[in-house]
């Protein structure tokens, strides 16, 4: 679904990215940890498109497209998502509407019909239950004055409403109570088919304890310097990063 | 500029009409003109909108009323709402009593020079001209100068019911430019709550030059929705004075929404004159194509106790110009003013521009004042996370945008009138509001 091979990009002359290689397949979780200021966020920015970011050299692929190559709207419409680590606050646009337009001009890329009022306010039913997210939320200006907890929970109802084939989530989990984390970690397990997939961008183990991943990476000052099955967190969550960097700083 | 113009038609004007109070007042306006002449940038308070060039053109002023339209013409440019308003009329700056309708019966209108000469005597001589001490300049001293064909409007204690009222500035410009400068004295009774709805249209094809003063007047417990609609021709040009005395403990909401016309100056004062009185003075402006519009506020704190809010976003593109000039005067016995100001813009393309000059001057000590300013790009940020959602860059544009000149939209409490304005903004921004 995901092949990035070679990746380099950093932003106005830093180098940041420093040769990313990472495959994914339908149906998986992959998780990336790591320090602060590793490269995860500029990795995620980059997969979404955000132009202030150039790449160097390298070559991302997407469900056989090459990703690179398109418009952050066009990725959204070829079912990439990313979950802000820090969501936009937009004065003066309601949730709702923002909503219903993204989701309209996805089903317009994929050549749908937009959803009538009846079927968006159904879904939005839908989804608001399963993400407990309340009315009052959803008609105030977007992430405006939200509490840090109402954005990320905002994040992953976007991701259920638009239902996308690979989903980034950058920290969602990051000044979460564990109840929010169930609920977020709910919403993602909802999502999970065999034929989209997931890359959890974490801090911490106990998310994970939720969304199972199938691959934990860790990078370390723009490079993936170890992967390994889900048990990896728990040796992190244990040693902290040091060993790693120790074991880095070796090869280095 | 032909000075000898404005001079024979004045001297024409003076001998075709009765002698009155109003005649006098006139006669020492036109001095002040002559004095002071049409302002260059050279006068710090025309620094940024150049409309002597406005002068230079041959422009047909009408003397007296000479043209009129059909309700047919009217009925193309009513705005929402009016079957329940009261609508007065404006033709080349002479009120029409024929094409106006008054349908409250708490208002009275009068010609201005009847009631200066009847019944309200004492409440024109005060008020009336009352902007002068404000705007001096030669355009405003030209308008009173030419007081022909105005209006006194009276509204009684309305029992907690606004009403309604809006005023159209007509045009004709058919065969040659018009310039046109309507004249009004607004009286707004103990209790009396009025929602004052004023646009101005040029119904021809020439250019139109509109120069327009109204005079309002708010007695105690009075309130007063004050909506201004510029959405005009791109040649019709503007310079108008909303000049507000609260002189009772009252309540003042303005909004100014500007969105085209070749050059606009728009001067709003509020004058408080009665402690506890409030003051709330909203703007959008948003410049088409190399439109120039200039937001001249003053508010006058003269008494203790009043507080003011004042908010003007601006959106230029393309080569739209504006100027953004809010005075704030805290006078020595106003103490425990509370007085806010902010101006907000974002600029879309490198040919638009903006001047904005905050201006506080507080003579009293025990004061809460607040100003700021911005400058901006649209937001990098929040267009990519939009457009990260599958919202194409132009639409996220427009969103953004739109969102932007909400704060200023929602202030519009007149329900059809907000609703026609944020129409009007969107399909500016060519956004579908879903
Ligand atoms: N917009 C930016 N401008 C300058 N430096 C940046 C920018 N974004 C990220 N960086 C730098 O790149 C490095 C990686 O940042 P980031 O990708 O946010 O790391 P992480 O998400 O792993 O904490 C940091 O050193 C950070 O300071
Ligand atoms: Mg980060």
């Amino acid at each position: 679904m995901l092949t990035i091979k070679n990746l380099h990009a950093g932003i106005e002359g830093k180098k940041i990215l420093k040769g990313i290689n990472l495959e994914i397949k339908p149906g998986e979780v992959h998780a990336i940890m790591g320090p602060n200021g590793s490269g995860k966020s500029t990795l995620a920015s980059v997969l979404a498109g955000r132009k202030e970011y150039e790449v160097s050299t390298g070559s991302v692929q997407f469900l056989g497209k090459d990703l690179l190559d398109l418009s952050p709207e066009e990725r959204a419409g070829e079912g990439l998502f990313l979950g802000f680590q820090y969501p936009v606050e937009i004065p003066g646009l309601s949730t709702t509407n923002f909503i219903k337009t993204a989701l309209n001009e996805v089903r317009k890329y994929r050549g749908q019909e937009p959803l009538d009022a009846v079927a968006f306010l159904k879904l939005m039913k839908e989804k608001m239950a399963l993400m407990n997210v309340d009315q009052s939320l959803l008609s105030r200006s977007l992430n405006e004055g939200f509490s840090g907890g109402e954005k990320k929970r905002n994040e992953i109802f976007q991701m259920a409403m638009l239902q996308p084939k690979l989903a980034i989530l950058d920290e969602t989990d990051s000044g979460l109570d564990i109840d929010a984390i169930r609920i977020v970690a709910n919403g993602v397990n909802q999502l999970r088919n065999k034929d989209n997939a997931v890359l959890a961008i974490t801090h911490y183990q106990r998310l994970l304890d939720y969304i199972i991943p199938d691959v934990i990476h860790v990078l370390y000052n723009g490079r993936i310097v170890k992967s390994g099955p889900k048990e990896l967190a728990l040796e992190l969550e244990e040693r902290g990063y040091d060993f790693i960097k120790s074991e880095v700083s070796v090869e280095d | 500029m032909n000075t000898q113009y404005y001079q024979d038609h004045f001297t024409r004007l003076q001998a075709a009409t009765r002698p009155g109070h109003l005649h006098a007042r006139r006669e020492e306006a036109f001095r002040d003109f002559s004095r002071l002449g049409i302002p260059t940038t050279r006068n710090e308070e025309w620094k940024y909108t150049r409309i002597s060039g406005l002068f230079n053109k041959e422009w047909h002023l009408p003397l007296l009323q000479e043209k009129t339209i059909t309700e047919n013409d009217l009925h193309a440019v009513r705005l929402p709402g009016y079957e329940t308003a009261s609508e007065l009329v404006f033709v080349n700056g002479f009120f029409s009593f024929a094409l106006s309708n008054i349908r409250s019966e708490s208002l009275t209108v009068l010609p201005l020079e009847e009631a200066a000469a009847n019944g309200y005597s004492d409440i024109v001589s005060a008020h009336f001209g009352h902007s002068s001490g404000y705007i001096k300049d030669g355009i405003h001293a030209l308008n009173t100068a030419f007081t022909e064909g105005g209006v006194f409007i009276h509204l009684r204690k309305t029992k907690h019911e606004k009403q309604p009222v809006y005023i159209y500035h007509l045009t004709t410009a058919e065969h040659e430019p018009g310039f046109t400068q309507p004249r009004s004295l607004v009286y707004l009774g103990e209790q009396a709550e009025m929602q004052l709805v004023e646009t101005s249209m040029c119904l021809g094809q020439q250019d139109s030059l509109n120069s327009q003063v109204i005079e309002i007047v708010l007695e105690e417990a009075a309130v007063l929705e004050y909506y201004k609609i510029q959405h005009d021709h791109d040649n019709a040009s503007q310079v108008n004075t909303t000049h507000i005395r609260q002189i009772g403990k009252s309540y003042s909401h303005t909004v100014t929404l500007s969105l085209n016309g070749n050059m606009v100056r728009n001067n709003l004062n509020v004058v408080l004159e009665a402690s506890h009185s409030e003051a709330h003075l909203y703007g959008l402006y948003f410049p088409k194509g190399k439109s120039h519009i200039d937001n001249h506020t003053i508010v006058d704190n003269r008494v203790p106790h009043c507080e003011s809010n004042e908010l003007y976003k601006g959106i230029l593109d393309e080569q739209g110009t504006g100027v953004f000039n809010g005075k704030i005067f805290v006078r020595q016995p106003a103490q425990k003013t509370n007085a806010f100001q902010s101006n907000k813009n974002v600029l879309l393309s490198d040919t638009a521009a903006i001047n904005t000059k905050p201006q506080l001057e507080i003579f009293a000590d025990d004061v809460k004042c607040s100003h700021g300013c911005t400058v901006g790009r649209l937001s990098e940020e929040g267009l990519f996370y939009l457009q990260s959602r599958g919202i194409p860059e132009k639409t996220a544009q427009s969103m953004l945008l739109h969102g932007f000149a909400e704060d200023v939209l929602e202030k519009i409490k007149l329900e059809p009138i907000r609703r026609y304005a944020d129409a009007l903004v969107a399909a500016r921004l060519e956004y579908d509001i879903v």
